[in-house]
């Protein structure tokens, strides 16, 4: 190999890390957490992974832990490709490989200290978010009040449900919640997340807003914080596509000119904004 | 760098000596057309072609190339091709595509894959003796190129001038026979030069390259999209033949034995049904058209401001000769757009 090159990393080899814990969450979704083999791996919520098994690809999968919890670093994958299925068939102990942390553009934590911070979370969109609910829980002095508002489509597919209830439980944290379909055992709210927007006590005007959800929620909750006048620069979404190498080169994740890999996959509204293919 | 004068016969008695020592990709007839491929022998080279079918792109970035191996459940090794060749036979627009490649991919991530057969390319680039039917590189300006080859050949007649570029292509114009271009050689490529500034231009821009960015930011909803993607098969033939396209895809193939296999990247095109879909079916750039403006988007806007402002379509015009329903031209695409919404 010439000179350059050996100083170089090859930015497409994945690492080996163990699965130290698996369970189902439920059909859907499973809960991995990892370590790396070679013990080193410092990310930013908001970053995410290549995750990598050999024979069947890669895909790209944000962190749900937040890095102020030591040990090792969590995943949330919902079965529904090639690369996801293959995961919900490791067991403990297993080696799997992990590209990253990836991603420039992650939660902003340190714009958002002394602000108050409201979560909008749709249905998985609560594992990305949890990565910078758990950090600003960690880190609870440096932040203002905050909301976390977490819409589920039905009963069964709710995550983390012991961690949201204990959230719950918080006086410093106000959870609103409800659900798409209407269940027996949910006393709650029902309807879509953009219901719960107009019982958020914060003044959201100057709040930092963050939103994670399916593709189809963001312009509807847009649409409703418009109304509150919250500034565009204010309002962080994270944004999800079809991703290959994850490092700005192969060309799948591009959203205009922005790369979803690179720039994202937390943006500022403002910046995208002027970006018809983003939403 | 040195600058020689050196005779038809003679710079095939060198190609020769080249082709006895390493491994030479030069220009040869294919039918009635051209393309790089193995040579064997100096007698096959072509070197008054008009366009190739493929743009050398093939051997710095390959269809399909193996990233790594594995073994299932363990590691991953890291896969290199190590071995020197020489590109002999590059038209200055495809040596200014290269020249953006090798820009794209190492910044940002340096990508150890495709700049390790950069490394070992030599590269002969040669002016253009004979324009295309499609050519448009004048209204690009990359008729001529001032870089990134090691050597550049300029046919001035019965002789080459010959002009190396780096101290590589210094060490390879060392072995060539010939004598130091005079002054009457070195008029005689100016005029050559000159010549293709102006004349490699089937298709003209009716503006100035520089200003295509701009053009596009007023044309993003323009009808032009619709009307060509109308009849647009998808089939990815502009992405497939472009120098300047360099979207791949990532997949494993696992070996007989089940127990080991390989990652490879193959060539990917943004118009290609799927290439923005996600497991779960959602495809997030679907209509044809917006793929179709997708491409010239990339080509004028979104990747310009990564090159230092470079328009990242260098006017081979393969993408016109290859686009069954004649829809890819972007020389047209973007005359309509000025037709209709004016210059600044």
């Amino acid at each position: 190999m010439c000179q350059c090159c050996a100083e170089k990393k090859d930015i497409y080899l994945p690492q080996l890390a163990t699965v130290v814990k698996a369970e189902a969450m439920n059909v859907t979704e499973r809960y991995l957490r990892l370590s790396m083999d070679d013990g080193q791996f410092d990310y930013t919520p908001g970053q995410f992974v290549e995750v990598s098994v050999a024979g069947i690809g890669e895909a790209p999968i944000t962190i749900t832990s937040s890095p102020t919890q030591k040990n090792g670093f969590e995943l949330v994958i919902r079965k529904i490709g090639n690369v996801t299925n293959a995961v919900h068939n490791l067991r403990e102990g297993a080696k799997i490989g992990i590209r990253g942390p990836l991603g420039d553009g992650m939660y902003p934590i340190e714009e958002a200290k002394g602000k108050n911070l409201v979560f909008i979370c749709g249905g998985l969109g609560l594992v990305p978010q949890r990565s910078f609910i758990n950090y600003v829980l960690d880190n609870r002095d440096d932040y203002g009040e905050v909301t976390i508002l977490q819409g589920t489509k039905c009963y069964e597919q709710r995550l983390f449900v012991k961690e949201v209830a204990a959230w719950e439980e918080r006086a410093d944290v106000d959870l609103l919640e409800t659900i798409d379909e209407p269940h027996n055992a949910w006393k709650g709210s029902v309807g879509v997340v953009t219901k719960l927007i107009p019982k958020i006590k914060t003044d959201l005007k100057g709040a930092v807003v963050l939103v994670c959800g399916p593709p189809v929620m963001y312009k509807f909750v847009l649409m409703s914080l418009e109304e509150y006048e919250v500034p565009h620069e204010n309002i962080f979404l994270n944004l999800e596509r079809k991703m290959k190498c994850g490092v700005g080169k192969c060309g799948h994740c591009q959203i205009n000119n922005v790369y979803c890999c690179m720039d994202g996959p937390v943006f500022r509204y403002s910046d995208l904004a002027t970006l018809p293919e983003a939403i | 760098m040195s600058v020689k004068k050196i005779s038809k016969d003679d710079f095939a008695v060198f190609v020769d000596a080249l082709i006895g020592k390493t491994s030479v990709i030069g220009v040869q007839a294919k039918g009635d057309r051209f393309d790089f491929a193995p040579l064997e022998s100096a007698k096959d080279l072509r070197l008054d072609y008009d366009v190739t079918l493929q743009p050398p792109k093939k051997y710095l970035l390959p269809p399909t190339e193996v990233l790594m191996t594995f073994e299932i459940g363990g590691a991953y090794h890291s896969q290199y091709q190590d071995q020197p060749f020489v590109l002999l036979g590059v038209h200055p627009y495809d040596m200014v595509a290269i020249n953006q490649m090798d820009e794209l991919f190492q910044q940002d991530n340096y990508d150890t894959h495709y700049m390790k057969r950069r490394d070992n390319a030599t590269i002969i680039a040669c002016d253009v003796v004979k324009p295309s039917e499609n050519v448009f590189a004048s209204s690009m300006g990359t008729a001529v190129v001032r870089g990134g080859y090691d050597i550049l050949l300029t046919d001035v007649g019965g002789a080459y001038v010959v002009e190396s570029g780096t101290p590589k292509g210094e060490k390879l114009l060392a072995e060539m026979k010939g004598t130091v271009a005079d002054e009457a050689a070195l008029k005689s490529r100016d005029a050559v030069w000159s010549k293709n500034e102006k004349g490699l231009n089937r298709h003209e821009l009716k503006c100035d390259a520089a200003y295509l960015p701009r053009l596009l930011e007023k044309a993003y909803d323009h009808p032009v999209w619709a009307e060509r993607a109308k009849t647009c098969f998808a089939c990815g033939s502009c992405n497939q033949v472009c120098p300047t396209c360099y979207c791949f895809n990532v997949q494993d193939d696992v070996n007989w034995d089940l127990q080991t296999g390989k990652r490879e990247r193959a060539w990917d095109g943004c118009l290609l049904d799927g290439f923005t879909k996600v497991a779960g079916e959602h495809e997030f750039r679907n209509p044809r058209s917006d793929r179709f403006r997708h491409r010239l988007y990339r080509k004028a806007k979104y990747v310009p401001p990564k090159i230092g402002g470079q328009i990242a379509c260098v006017g081979c015009g393969r993408c016109v000769a290859a686009c069954l329903p004649d829809i890819a031209n972007p020389v047209s695409v973007y005359n309509r757009l000025i037709d209709d919404l004016g210059i600044g």
